[in-house]
């Protein structure tokens, strides 16, 4: 029987969903701690409890991606791959693949300096939205719709001046109601889909206390969400979606490590059912 | 188990894990359960959200 093991560095509800699920199909399980796991440039495969295939779930994004850097170093099957969790990780590459393989997405101006920044702001004018390229849960992603906004948020970046900083990100304002759509895709199936209705600001995000309201997958969304994973590499993936009023369906960003213990209560499929399938399917291929 | 931090009782679940954090209701502080071998039970502090953390 195959082992699945589950990396994590804070457990919470999904990890031991997951694990629950894959007891109760009858695999073998093993929980690593990210936190307390070490590797040099000898390790071998085999001083390690990985079993034959790792869900990499760290709350981290670069402690994942880099742990998933040295499990693919051992060879050892991970889900999602490290190319996956790069793309995904990082806003403006996700955004240039969603494009590439004509999927409808926001708009979106990349400048690498406060002054080019500025430029865009007044040749493209407000309102824009301002995101960093690496983040989550919402985190400054922001709507300018004037200049003193623009002129205020660049001002702070040049103070705080972190690598990031002097990368800008800036999306045309989708025009939508106040909600967004959270598509779970597990390789070429859609899962569950969400809508999340603000809960009075701009973002969506559950994180920020959105709230979930189950939504039915319409072939569109599943067109769109298979295209989107298939574009990113594929995997077991969050598809964030928004309704344009004036284009319908685009996809706006693509998650590496989905959050779903809200979802799994309305879902209709088992959520951590397919993952783990998903898991064990990868290594019979 | 008593908080570290305000010495107030930490409520920790019977089915609670290591890795999994637990919150104590006075202060509030977060500590992450480092081991769990039936009532022995040792706390280490939390990580704090990081600027990478989410999915
Ligand atoms: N271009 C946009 N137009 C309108 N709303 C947006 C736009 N981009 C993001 N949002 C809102 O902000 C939320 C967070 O943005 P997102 O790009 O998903 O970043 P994060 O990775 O932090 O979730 C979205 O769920 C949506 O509600
Ligand atoms: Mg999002
Ligand atoms: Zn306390």
């Amino acid at each position: 029987m195959q082992k699945i093991c589950i990396v994590f560095d804070r457990l919470r509800t999904e990890e031991k969903l997951l694990q629950t699920q894959a007891s109760e199909m009858g695999y073998e399980t093993s929980m690593i701690d990210a936190k307390i796991t070490r590797f040099n440039t000898d390790s071998n495969k085999s001083e390690y409890d990985f079993g034959d295939v790792v869900l990499e779930r760290c709350i981290s994004y670069y402690r994942g991606l880099h742990f998933t850097a040295c499990l693919e170093f051992l060879n050892v099957p991970v889900i999602n791959s490290f190319e996956v969790s790069n793309t995904c990780g990082n806003k403006m590459i996700t955004s240039m693949l969603l494009k590439k393989n004509n999927i409808p997405t926001p708009k979106t101006y990349f400048s690498f300096s406060a002054e080019s920044a500025m430029e865009h702001f007044e040749k493209v004018g407000y309102p824009l939205v301002i995101k960093p390229i690496i983040g989550s849960w919402g985190r400054s992603v922001m709507p300018i719709k004037d200049k003193d906004t623009a002129d205020a948020i660049i001002e702070n970046r040049q103070v705080t001046d972190g690598p990031q900083d002097r990368i800008y990100y800036l999306q045309e304002m989708i025009d939508r109601p106040p909600r967004d759509i959270r598509v779970i895709t597990v390789g070429d199936q859609i899962v569950a889909a969400m809508y999340r209705k603000s809960s009075g600001g701009f973002k969506t995000n559950i994180a920020l206390g959105a709230e979930p309201e189950i939504c039915k997958i319409t072939n569109d969304i599943e067109e769109l969400c298979l295209k989107a994973s298939k574009a990113v590499g594929g995997g077991i993936l969050g598809i964030d979606l928004m309704e344009d009023k004036n284009r319908g369906l685009v996809v706006h960003e693509v998650n590496n490590t989905v959050e779903f213990k809200g979802l799994v209560k309305v879902a209709e499929k088992n959520i951590p059912k397919e993952m783990i399938d998903f898991a064990i399917n990868y290594i019979r291929k | 188990m008593n908080c570290p931090e305000c010495d107030a009782n930490l409520n920790i679940p019977d089915d609670a894990a290591v890795g999994e954090i637990v919150s104590c209701a006075d202060c509030g502080a977060d500590y992450e359960i480092a081991k769990k071998e039936g009532s022995d039970i040792e706390l280490k502090q939390a990580e704090t959200v990081g600027e990478d953390w989410g999915e």
